[in-house]
């Protein structure tokens, strides 16, 4: 199963830091358009890495059971 | 991958430590400090209390690796360390430090402002603003 990761102000959102899917032929924009609608996160600036890489969010790319994507709401370090 | 993160607040021991451990490396002509402390910041007359900071690390680790390579190749350094406090920092005390160290002084500057910047900009932290009133607001960097 893919393992979704939910930080800061997103985590706050979805009430977890963590939940895992079950990935059939879905692209990344799926799932996210699935995520959003789910958690009411579509007013949100959130960041989107896929396996620690950052994408882009309108991303058609392939997601695979062993994929770790993550909802990063904006960075604030320092 | 050096270590980056540290649980709670950075203290001062440890930062002079860190500078003590440089007296040996005498190839070394400069060095400069930043220190980036949590700031009693007052938002509609409540005040900032503690930050707590969570980060995404494993992403964090990759992107702080091309930044010490990037800044190695950039700029002639000796050495360089940069941490950051992860769970929460009081106001007033340190939860970011860079310090920067090579033959000459010029140098060392240019690199730490790149360095504050570019982890301001580039790794996945995230800080929740406490409130005396234990409420809070997600920090964003300006």
């Amino acid at each position: 199963m893919a393992v979704i990761k939910y930080f800061g102000a997103v985590a706050e959102i979805t009430q977890c830091t963590e939940e895992h899917i079950e990935v059939k032929n879905e692209t990344l924009s799926d799932i996210l358009e699935h995520l959003f609608k789910k958690y009411e996160l579509q007013q949100l600036p959130i960041h989107i890495a896929l396996n620690a890489n950052l994408v882009s969010i309108e991303a058609e790319t392939a997601v695979a059971n062993t994929d770790e994507i993550a909802l990063l709401p904006p960075f604030a370090g320092g | 991958m050096k270590k980056v993160f540290i649980d709670g607040p950075i203290s001062p021991e440890f930062i002079s430590e860190s500078i003590r451990k440089h007296q040996t490396k005498t190839d070394i002509g400069a060095h400069n400090i930043f220190l980036g402390q949590v700031r009693a910041d007052v938002v509609n007359n409540k005040t900032v209390a503690a930050i707590d900071f969570t980060c995404y690390e494993a992403m964090a680790n990759e992107i702080l690796t091309d930044i010490r390579e990037k800044a190695f190749k950039t700029f002639n350094l000796t050495c360089m360390h940069i941490y950051h406090s992860l769970g929460t920092v009081k106001a007033g005390e340190i939860c970011f430090f860079v310090f920067v160290s090579a033959k000459h002084s010029s140098e060392v500057y240019e690199a730490t402002q790149y360095l504050v910047d570019i982890v301001k900009k580039k790794v996945p932290l995230f800080g929740k603003e406490i409130f005396e009133d234990e409420t809070h607001q997600w920090k964003t960097n300006k």
